[in-house]
């Protein structure tokens, strides 16, 4: 069981104080960057200026299921707790930025293209990515095994993950016809203002993916240690009567 | 009902796995898997608790979409894959959900479980049965089909059933191991459709796609065939290795 050393501990807390100071700061960076400095779209004008938060966002998205999956494997392999504590926290965060995503999609799309959504590949895998990973949450939620819990999350990390380029396959082979939009991967023909910005976006996604997941972790430590105290102090004032204990803990 | 039935399921174990030792390992799997299979599908033979119900379901889906979409305006070939696959697919949602909830009553999978044999090779079987459970309601389906929405089924009868089979053993893949899962949380009713569904997306648009061109003339179609094909063939390997792999932990006590 993980034991908080001493007081508040001020290396996790010095090292959150950091990273949110450099989120606010990119954060500022890219705003500025995004509406002042990147050059105005020829064609779609100021709105394609929401790729600087759009797209940074999937990346993070992607990177955060990574975690999950990684996490996924980590925790069957060694079954330390630590390892689902961050997988679940990396899931959330990852299907935060995945909702991102899909709000701010439509609001480029509609000017853009005409219409809020389109079955594209990229479009249509982040939103079956939103589904598999809100099924990740709710296989959780309704698991009360906390130890059952973190297997099934497991399983569905690294499943849900193996999925992925099998779903963008099959719908960009689905809809073979429709035209690829946007030059997205990589930055390689965005001009030069608009790719600092870009990567300047990136960088605060990744840094905010950072902060929350040090957040996110801290959180889930706690929410162990207290199941856990909870559960010993079931067991002290029982001790008399049921020696052996009870040990599935509530959710 | 299934209590007395789930005792020669146990017995047929033991005669698998007992005094066996000596049979190289894959033997003695193989074995194990094909008794597991056969006992449920034993079950499922003398009880007849679910293929019916699987049946009836199917069935129902096909009359609500034929209410739900105008047949008279578009061809069979349009509509027909989709909705058949629909079918196919909430029929599989009631095999996978019922064949870990027959192990709960009288606690089989524990006693499986005390088999000396690989937790993969329970999963095998379970598939298997699973597996032979969909593809039953779908034979018996695929007829009324052709009658209903005068669909040529005959004319393409192998092509069809290869598809068919492609897509079903992935379906089965996915929705074994989920049903194992679900099978032990709340809710395990709704969040084994969730689950399955959203994985299986893939399989899905490639087993309407391949079907659509069993059934069409169009050379496009005809020659993307070979290509979801292949698609959904990695989709089966990679799901049932994954799934063969990680149901120990799923089961798990």
């Amino acid at each position: 069981m993980k034991a908080r050393s001493g007081s508040a501990g001020a290396g996790p807390g010095l090292m959150l104080g950091t990273l949110t100071v450099l989120v606010v700061a990119l954060a500022i960076a890219t705003l500025y960057g995004a509406y002042f400095y990147a050059a105005r779209e020829k064609e779609m004008g100021d709105v394609q200026r929401i790729f600087y938060f759009h797209a940074p966002a999937g990346l993070a998205c992607f990177l955060a299921f990574f975690v999950t999956f990684v996490c996924g494997i980590g925790y069957l392999a060694t079954r330390k707790p630590g390892w689902d504590v961050m997988g679940h926290a990396s899931a959330e965060i990852g299907l935060l930025f995945c909702l991102i995503v899909l709000v701010t999609g439509p609001f480029w799309a509609r000017p853009v293209w005409g219409v809020w959504w389109t079955w594209e590949a990229r479009l249509t895998t982040t939103l079956i990515l939103f589904l598999i990973y809100s099924g990740y949450l709710l296989v959780r939620r309704y698991t009360d095994d906390p130890e059952q819990r973190a297997r099934f999350a497991a399983v569905i990390g690294i499943v849900g993950f193996l999925d992925v380029p099998l779903v963008y396959w099959s719908v960009r082979f689905f809809r073979g016809h429709h035209p690829l939009v946007l030059k997205v991967s990589g930055g390689g023909g965005l001009e030069q203002s608009m790719r600092h910005v870009f990567l300047a976006g990136i960088a605060t996604y990744f840094a905010l993916y950072a902060c929350l997941m040090v957040l996110r972790v801290r959180l889930g430590h706690a929410e162990v240690e207290l199941r856990w105290l909870r559960e010993r102090a079931i067991r002290g004032a029982h001790a008399t009567r049921t020696p052996a204990g009870t040990h599935g803990g509530t959710s | 009902m299934t209590a007395p039935a789930d005792a020669p399921g146990r017995e047929a174990l033991a005669r698998a796995t007992g005094g066996t030792a000596s049979r190289p390992w894959i033997l003695r799997e193989a074995r194990a898997v094909l008794r597991i299979c056969l006992k449920d599908l034993r079950i499922e033979w003398r009880s007849l608790d679910n293929l019916p119900a699987m049946f009836f379901f199917a069935l129902l889906v096909m009359v609500i979409f034929s209410f739900g979409f105008d047949f008279a305006a578009f061809s069979f070939q349009e509509l027909g894959p989709g909705m058949l696959w629909v079918a196919f697919c909430f029929a599989g949602v009631l095999a996978f959900g019922h064949s870990f909830a027959l192990e709960r009553q009288a606690d089989g999978l524990a006693g499986m479980m005390l088999a000396p044999i690989d937790p993969g090779s329970l999963y095998l079987g379970k598939f298997l049965a699973n597996l032979v459970t969909m593809l039953i309601v779908e034979a018996l389906i695929l007829p009324l089909c052709a009658v209903l929405f005068s669909a040529r089924i005959d004319a393409v009868f192998w092509p069809l059933g290869l598809a068919i089979l492609v897509h079903t053993i992935g379906f089965a893949a996915v929705g074994t191991l989920f049903g194992a899962m679900t099978a032990r949380t709340r809710r395990g009713d709704v969040l084994l459709p969730i689950m399955m569904m959203a994985i299986s997306i893939p399989l899905l648009i490639s087993a309407v796609r391949t079907t659509a061109a069993v059934f069409s003339d169009q050379p496009a179609l005809k020659q993307a065939a070979g290509a979801w094909l292949t698609m959904a063939s990695i989709f089966d390997v990679i799901f049932m290795t994954a799934a063969y792999i990680t149901f120990e932990y799923v089961i798990e006590e």
